[in-house]
């Protein structure tokens, strides 16, 4: 019951993102059309209804934590971005100079959670010279194609602070 | 010149970078790689529909943009799974 | 003179996200194989459309200011499509590693490669 309430609740609001502005004279609630409003809700429920096990499939609510999002958003405009500016930079010499020394490696970030190791390897592969292969999931293991191979392999050298991230947003 | 005008100049320019990418998409001596190159395609086009959004000054462009980004992941997601062995 | 800074903010802003997709492109035609072509494809591209949207979102935020108000739902949408592409384009170019990795394609001119020899064992 829970999950569909918040299920439907989130894209109730994703709907009114969407349609916001729709407001004719004569009909509006604030900036909405009530027909808008209406097909909203209705449409949410339905989208509750069926999605209500995907968000939460462990039954873990710890993502309600507006902490979490407040962290989440500091981490997308403070390191995520900078380390997406050097890589940029980082790819454009490569691509120029053609120096490549390329290699795929294993890591072991000691997550432990589904989401957290997605956010890992998302941030790995938008970061400096390196793209997420593959993933042990017994274990946790990424294995990282790393551009530029410096032996011998540290995790620090390859993802630098981001799994103290993901641990702080997603665990 | 309105200043509108100049996102259908980047609109037009990200053309040419689709074409670039479609040579790879035809030379491609594996299949990955012409996936890469049409998972290229597809995001230079949802850069463009914003651009050309702003130009045409049409929000319909952006909600096809979405659209365009989540379909055409989805489709990625298909054709990896399918060279995975796994349909 | 507000007007004049953002102008010239929103040519910065579309040169840069032009220049990371034409570096894109190039180096998914320069690079040897399908890995290095995914760091190029992947990163450039992503990069350059982050900016062509928060050019657009300033466009939109900046007409609005004036006095359009259809504007403000333009960047309302934009910052939607810009989430879409932050999350699916590093999960499709994973997705498409692992599948060129596990249908038997090795990166060239690799010094080392754990995930072949992890799977030999």
């Amino acid at each position: 019951m829970l999950t569909f309430i918040i299920t439907a609740v989130a894209v109730f609001a994703l709907y009114l993102l969407l349609t916001a502005g729709s407001a004719i004279p004569g009909s509006t609630v604030f900036l909405w059309s009530r027909e808008e409003i209406l097909a909203g809700i209705i449409l949410s429920i339905v989208a509750g209804l069926i999605g209500r096990n995907v968000l939460f499939r462990e039954k873990n609510y710890r993502m309600l934590n507006p902490k979490r999002w407040f962290l989440f958003i500091v981490y997308l405009v403070g390191p995520f971005f900078f380390a997406m500016a050097k890589a940029n930079f980082d790819v454009a010499y490569r691509v120029l100079t053609g120096k490549i020394n390329p290699g795929i490696v294993k890591i072991s970030p000691k997550l432990s959670t589904d989401l957290g190791i997605t956010l890992l390897a998302d941030s790995i592969t938008l970061t400096p010279g390196t793209l997420s292969v593959d993933v042990n999931e017994e274990t946790n293991d990424l294995y990282v194609h790393w551009i530029n191979v410096k032996k011998p392999v540290k995790i620090e050298n390859v993802c630098g602070s981001f799994p103290e991230w993901a641990r702080r947003i997603a665990e | 010149m309105p200043f509108s005008e100049i996102f259908l100049v980047v609109g037009s320019l990200l053309v040419i970078f689709m074409i670039l990418s479609l040579i790879r998409a035809v030379l491609g001596p594996t299949i990955p790689d012409r996936v890469v190159a049409l998972d290229t395609i597809n995001t230079l086009v949802v850069a463009s529909m914003v651009a050309l959004g702003a130009g045409y000054k049409e929000v319909i462009y952006i909600d096809v943009a979405i659209v365009y980004a989540i379909l055409s992941f989805i489709a990625t997601l298909y054709i990896a799974k399918y060279l995975e062995g796994g349909i | 003179m507000i007007e004049l800074i953002l102008r010239y903010i929103l040519y910065i802003f579309l040169g840069i996200g032009l220049f990371f997709n034409c570096l894109g492109s190039i180096g998914l035609l320069r690079f040897p194989d399908v890995y290095t072509r995914l760091h190029a494809a992947t990163k450039c591209t992503t990069f350059g459309s982050i900016f062509i949207a928060l050019a657009v979102i300033i466009y939109g935020l900046g007409c609005w200011y004036r006095g359009e108000s259809a504007y403000a739902t333009l960047a309302l949408h934009t910052i939607a499509a810009l989430a879409a592409l932050l999350i699916t384009n590093p999960t499709g170019a994973h997705a498409i590693a692992r599948a060129a990795h596990r249908s038997g394609i090795m990166p060239k001119q690799a010094v080392m490669d754990e995930l072949k020899e992890d799977k030999i064992e």
